[in-house]
């Protein structure tokens, strides 16, 4: 199964620095395997969905040419110390993983 | 499969490629929102078009923070801040990957104009970053270059 992710958000004035680092291979589809010189097939995550205090403030659609482990930033204005980070993630195989945190 | 994408991008209009694209490539897990046109597009304009943002104007405000020359191309780390009031949405493409859209990001209920993300490089190519506002397209590009490339195996 997935591997958790982890997340740090901290707050300055009232903008919250939240960080994520996911794990997941990130394959493009596009490498060989240098061994059987097969595709290696397309597994990367291609939806990635943040919310504050349960209000969605970021949905991306990514790309596998997102390196692998991804990292991710935002910031977010009106958060305060106390405030749930939640951040989600779909691959293009349907497997998913849902982190949360506490700003601090 | 790809010459067959190729000529149905070509083809069919938006609305019933992204259609079309999300019933051939969705493998059995249909995101009803991911925008398979655009990401499948082997180039820049064709993933502006699945966008659809055919003719961003040119801005000063976006920032785009990447290195001048990126050592090992699977790991460039690219940070985006727009300066452009109503920002609500932020893409990064890099132009001469095989798929240049690598991420779009919809920012929404106090998310700052503020996007950091690592990405995979091919080769030298200019990273653009492409900002919409007020239902308007902005850009801005970066030259990154990259030494030895990311996405070969």
């Amino acid at each position: 199964m997935a591997e958790p992710m982890k997340i740090r958000a901290t707050v300055t004035g009232d903008t919250a620095d939240i960080k994520v680092l996911m794990n997941h291979p990130m394959e493009t589809g596009q490498r060989k395997d240098p061994k059987t010189g097969q595709l290696i097939p397309a597994h990367f995550i291609s939806e990635v969905t943040a919310t504050l205090n349960g209000k969605t403030v970021m949905e991306a659609e990514w790309s596998g040419a997102i390196s692998k482990n991804p990292y991710l930033g935002i910031k977010v204005k009106g958060a305060k110390a106390g405030d749930k980070v939640t951040v989600t993630w779909k691959d293009n195989t349907g497997e998913s993983n849902t982190a949360d945190a506490t700003v601090s | 499969m790809n010459m067959l994408r190729r000529n149905i991008l070509k083809g069919a209009s938006a609305a019933s490629t992204l259609a079309i694209a999300a019933g051939l490539f969705g493998s059995g897990n249909a995101f009803a929102a991911y925008n398979s046109a655009a990401f499948s597009a082997k180039s820049v304009a064709d993933a502006l078009k699945g966008m659809g943002a055919t003719s961003p104007t040119e801005s000063k405000d976006i920032a785009i923070k990447a290195p001048e020359i990126a050592e090992n191309g699977a790991v460039v780390p690219v940070e985006v801040t727009s300066k452009i009031a109503g920002t609500t949405n932020i893409a990064i493409l890099a132009e001469k990957n095989p798929n240049p859209l690598v991420a779009d990001f919809k920012l929404e209920n106090g998310a700052e104009p503020y996007v950091s993300v690592r990405i995979k490089m091919g080769q030298t190519a200019m990273i653009r970053a492409v900002v919409t506002a007020g239902g308007k397209s902005y850009t801005a590009a970066k030259e990154v270059k990259v030494t030895i490339g990311g996405c070969g195996g």
